[in-house]
């Protein structure tokens, strides 16, 4: 693979070391040396290895649990089943929603789907867990299961008012206008597949548990336990400093953790659990499986004039997950007329979660296919009709966009690629066996916003320590706060120390809606300005300082030294300067919640998504956006689709530290080029099971499959989106692709796919 | 845990007496052992280790073939000079299997071993009817998900897809497998399942593969072999071909023609039809294209797999009529 990149205006063209520098992952040759230590990698005295024992029906109840056998296997220490386990307590959501009181049994007796954790073994070694773990003999009354979508047990499910989007009168302004399509698209389940499977170590000491857990939301995760087991929340300590890979899937504690926690407080002694492979695909939900239609009315000149949008998307048969599919559909285009409505469909399934860009991602396939259709029926380019049909405002919530820089992204994009050479005519272009398609496609993803805590301290040494509960799974989290303590105090990213992925230091919300950035560099900025206007104080005031004597209003320190603005007097280093006024740190604790804010108010911050800020609150509509060319090589005898280059344009606004954030897009191009062409949760209509739980049946691309990538930066300073000017990276890149690739198939081709992955035999 | 014995042998020969024995397996590479091991399929009393056995990795071309050894390495054979050279087909078929780390460790013997990817096959807790696991059991496959499953070859009792890459050149090239001194034909090595598709290799207890052996022929020398898949790399064929082409002095008319398929069978599949019918023809696009629709005949899908059919014939032909441009 060779990647090229450009970066534009929002680079900064700064210093690596500063806030839009360059800097390299300061957390890179741990990981590269093997150095970094993951969370069940933690060596502890006396530990204990668990085992899950799953369903291998979809629906029904366990008559009987026969543990004999496995008990008696060697070094078996404990056979949980629902009837031993210890009882918890059920835990609040993540809208901290006040729970039932009942209790909670993480093993199911009622089974209302396929891999459900039904028994658990604890052994002495990891092997003897998983072999005694094959001797559990489960017996079922099985009933019949819902098995999907399609399933005509399934019916139309439950309408979820809260997405319904509308305004003007759709259904008549489409019945009107001179052209029309309408069409039906789907995906499929999709999964996270983080090469680091989930997985935990649970200790006990006393009343106060250590939980070792790759984690997007520490605190989000304590709460969860401390609920689970009716301890204090501050009993709870949750320990991440790395992850191997989340996408989502890491923000919720799981029931393989209460089982595993449950199994340390009732044995006394540490237990470890890793889910296997096959798990990681029942164990938690991945992305749900979508359908939604999308009807355009428009005029001959490709101007929209209504859409009316319909999706469904699966749940659990007692869980609720929504994936808003009408989130992108409500704002990329301005039309006068529009309805968007959403039901959901219990199927027995596990409850899906969020994985990269939940919503935005399928929404995008629906509402960016349709218009690429819409182009060819009234014969207008594709990128054109998207220039046609620009949204000036937000049309949804009637407000100015904070910044929406999609026009430039479709300018440069164009001009990169050469969208201006591409012949419009499906089949019109050809190399040898290869039918080549050009397509575009748009995507967005809204600001989440949040209030975040910092902690930095100014060491005796000049050196500067920063710590945070948040987490950095790859995206650069450990950098670029390392850049903004650097920049802000005035020292080497060198002599920055960031230290993150303890609960015990100051509080962070999830991890997740690509808000992570733009809330910690808006933390540590305003904790650093605090130990700063500390150190500057002390030189100014105290009787011992150098500086004492200057009189001076303030001081400058840059490189790690402290001077007059005008140079004159004394020069000295941060570490003589603490020496000088007997001082061995300083430290600044800063938040950016509003001032009155309670203990309770950061307490639900920090450990719900209640408190995030609307990214339509106030007078702005704040989003990232991005247009993607893509090109395709379609074997015309084998059906077989490669893309061959990509060519985005990012608004993410400012970019903290360019090549994280271009490397992190790229991540996301190339995981919605596996959505497009590859992944895809093939379930056993007679089981209600998902087959392919595995790396080499559930596919995602290799290094072979991705080509070219250059990504470009549109993006300008956002100050109404962020402290320091950025908008959300992590997510944008992925919104968008499966439609681009779609949309270019369909050019090489003629043949418009409109289910997801674009497998071969949908093409000969 | 499970226990098992590891027992390291000492020659060829201790290692065929061992693996007799019941419950025995021989290791080499591991790479599908131990693969099957941890989805609970393979669950050997004894594992012997002929990994480190001398002698038995030679890979040795001379005028009337190649020999290679059952512990040459996947890798090394791809990429050994005379096989590129004289047997195009085997090298191309080597390199687009598996994964580099799954070819540095993956022995040729091993690899004729390789079982199928039949997802009911491996998942032995969820699905307990398996006739080539369990016989008398049954067959999930057949009514569940078949994308991957054969379309020529099958029977009642299992339409399990024989997945490699390898045997499929060596059918091409009649390849001969030695079990020590018993030689036989790669063709006859591998067997249909037909009432017994818990038996898919002629190879008795006691028996060992210790080399194939590839017969030179101007066929092997103009070869090539053509994989088709959703993913460029890392997959599973959804069809293959291995071709191999002579023709006579006019540079047109076609003398020899060697065509096998991949990714359709339950075993590696020579397609005798479609050299029959191009022997001594006019390479041209038509005929070539007519020609290998003959690929399957008889095949029979099950629904997801039905692009096979449709498939297969596209594979074959362009890869004789590539090897024909090379002219």
């Amino acid at each position: 693979m060779t990647v090229h990149t450009r970066h534009g205006d929002a680079s900064d063209g700064v210093l690596a070391e500063a806030v839009g520098g360059r800097l390299s992952r300061v957390d890179g040759p741990a990981k590269i040396t093997g150095a970094a230590r993951y969370a069940v990698e933690q060596q502890l005295e006396g530990l204990l290895y668990g085992a899950l024992v799953e369903s291998t029906i979809a629906a029904g109840k366990v008559r009987a649990i026969d543990v004999t056998q496995a008990e008696a296997a060697p070094g078996v220490v404990k056979v949980l089943t629902p009837d031993t386990i210890m009882s918890l307590r059920t835990a609040s959501d993540w809208f901290g929603t006040p729970p039932p009181d009942k209790p909670y049994c993480p093993l199911a007796r009622d089974i209302t789907f396929s891999g459900q954790h039904v028994a658990a073994v604890i052994a002495g070694t990891f092997e003897q867990a998983v072999a005694a773990a094959a001797l559990v003999k489960v017996s079922y009354d099985e009933t019949p299961a819902i098995v999907d979508l399609s399933d005509g047990k399934a019916g139309d499910g439950i309408p979820i008012d809260a997405m319904t989007k509308e305004w003007g009168d759709a259904a008549s302004a489409f019945a009107s206008a001179p052209v029309r399509i309408c069409a039906a698209y789907n995906t499929p389940r999709e999964y996270q597949a983080p090469m680091e499977p989930h997985g935990l170590i649970a200790h006990w000491q006393g009343d106060h548990l250590t939980v070792w857990e790759p984690s997007q939301w520490l605190d989000g995760m304590a709460r969860t336990y401390a609920e689970w087991f009716e301890v204090p929340f501050e009993n709870v300590r949750l320990v991440s400093p790395y992850i191997g890979g989340g996408f989502g899937s890491k923000a919720l504690a799981l029931s393989h953790g209460a089982v595993a926690a449950g199994a340390a407080r009732m044995l006394g002694r540490p237990v470890r659990l890793v889910m296997t492979r096959p798990q990681t695909f029942t164990g938690y939900g991945g992305r749900a499986a979508t359908r939604q239609t999308v009807t355009i009315g428009a005029g001959h000149d490709g101007v929209i004039q209504s859409i009316v949008h319909r999706g469904v998307n699966e749940t659990s048969i007692d869980g609720m997950w929504v994936e808003p599919l009408g989130s992108v559909t409500s704002i990329m285009y301005a039309t006068p007329n529009f309805s968007s409505k959403q039901n959901v469909v219990r199927v027995n399934s596990v409850v899906p979660g969020a994985m990269r860009a939940p919503g935005e991602n399928p929404s995008a396939f629906g509402i960016e296919s349709a218009i690429d259709e819409l182009a060819y029926e009234v014969g207008i380019d594709p990128l054109e009709i998207r220039l046609r049909n620009y949204a000036e405002q937000d049309p949804h919530a009637k407000k100015a966009w904070s910044t929406r820089q999609l026009r430039e992204a479709f300018a440069a994009g164009a001009e990169r690629f050469g969208w201006a050479r591409r012949t419009p005519q499906p089949r019109s272009m050809r190399d040898g066996n290869h039918l080549i398609g050009w397509g575009v496609a748009a995507g967005t993803y809204p600001v989440r916003r949040a209030y975040g805590e910092a902690r930095v301290r100014i060491l005796a040494d000049g050196s500067v320590e920063v710590e945070s509960s948040s987490i950095d799974m790859g995206q650069g989290t450990y950098t670029i706060l390392a850049q903004t303590a650097a920049e802000t105090v005035g020292v080497s990213a060198d002599d920055v120390v960031v230290k993150l992925g303890d609960s015990r230091f100051p509080r962070a919300g999830v991890t997740g809606g690509s808000r992570l950035a733009g809330v910690m560099t808006g933390a540590v900025y305003k904790a650093a300005t605090s130990a700063l206007d500390q150190l500057v104080g002390l030189a100014i005031s105290d009787p011992r300082s150098p500086f004492h004597a200057l009189q001076a209003n303030t001081l400058v320190v840059a490189n790690g030294r402290i001077a007059s603005p005008r140079g004159e007097g004394p020069d000295v280093s941060i570490a003589e300067l603490l020496k000088s006024v007997g001082r061995d740190q300083i430290e600044a604790t800063g938040d950016t919640m509003p001032a009155n804010s309670t203990a309770e108010d950061r307490y639900k911050n920090y450990t719900t998504i209640a408190m995030s800020l609307p990214h339509t609150e106030g007078d702005y509509s704040r989003h990232s956006w991005c247009a993607h060319f893509v090109e395709v090589r379609v074997d015309e005898d084998f059906g077989t689709v490669r893309v061959s280059r990509v060519v985005s344009a990012l608004d993410s606004g400012r970019l903290y530290n360019p090549k994280l954030a271009e490397s992190q897009w790229k991540g996301g191009i190339i995981m919605g080029i596996g959505q497009a062409l590859l992944e895809e949760g093939i379930v056993d209509r007679r089981h209600g099971r998902i087959v392919n739980d595995n790396l080499a049946d559930y596919l995602v691309p290799t290094n072979a499959d991705i080509p070219d990538i250059e990504v470009i930066s549109v993006g300008i300073p956002d100050l109404h989106s962020s402290a320091l000017g950025g908008k959300g990276v992590g997510e944008l890149a992925i919104v968008g692709i499966a439609p681009a690739i779609a949309n270019a198939v369909f050019h090489a081709t003629g043949k418009r796919v409109r289910d997801l992955p674009i497998t071969l035999e949908k093409l000969i | 845990m499970r226990d098992f014995s590891y027992l390291r042998a000492t020659s060829a020969e201790a290692a065929r007496q061992a693996a007799a024995l019941p419950g025995a397996m021989l290791l080499a590479g591991g790479t599908t052992l131990i693969d099957l091991a941890k989805c609970g399929v393979a669950q050997p009393d004894t594992l012997v280790d002929i990994s480190h056995l001398k002698g038995l990795d030679r890979i040795e071309v001379g005028e009337r073939g190649a020999t290679i050894g059952a512990l040459a390495r996947m890798g090394h054979v791809a990429d050994h000079a005379d096989i590129k050279s004289r047997f195009p087909a085997v090298s191309e078929a080597l390199w687009q299997a598996a994964s580099a780390q799954i070819r540095n460790m993956a022995t040729i013997g091993g690899n004729l071993m390789q079982r199928t990817r039949c997802p009911y096959f491996r998942d032995p807790s969820n699905f307990s009817a398996c006739n080539k696991r369990e016989p008398g059991s049954g067959c999930s496959a057949i009514g569940g998900v078949t994308r991957g499953h054969a379309v020529l070859g099958a029977s009642e009792a299992c339409i399990a897809m024989y997945p490699g890459d390898l045997a499929v050149a060596l059918v091409a090239f009649d390849a001969i497998v030695h079990l020590g001194e018993r030689r036989l034909l790669v063709d006859d090595f591998f067997l249909l399942p037909g009432e017994t598709p818990d038996r898919e290799h002629a190879i008795e207890p006691g028996e060992m593969v210790t080399a194939i052996e590839i017969p030179s022929s101007a066929a092997a020398r103009r070869s090539t072999y053509l994989k088709v898949r959703d993913r460029q790399s890392y997959e599973f064929a959804a069809a293959s071909a291995a071709v191999g082409l002579e023709l006579e002095a006019d540079g047109r008319t076609i003398r020899d023609l060697r065509v096998a398929l991949g990714g359709v069978a339950t075993k590696p599949w020579r397609a005798r039809a479609v050299e029959d019918a191009l022997k001594g023809k006019v390479l041209e696009p038509d005929a070539v294209r007519a020609a290998s629709l003959l690929a399957v005949e008889g095949a029979v899908d099950h629904g997801a797999n039905h692009y096979k059919i449709e498939l297969a014939p596209r594979v074959v032909a362009r890869a004789i009529l590539k090897l024909g441009d090379a002219a």
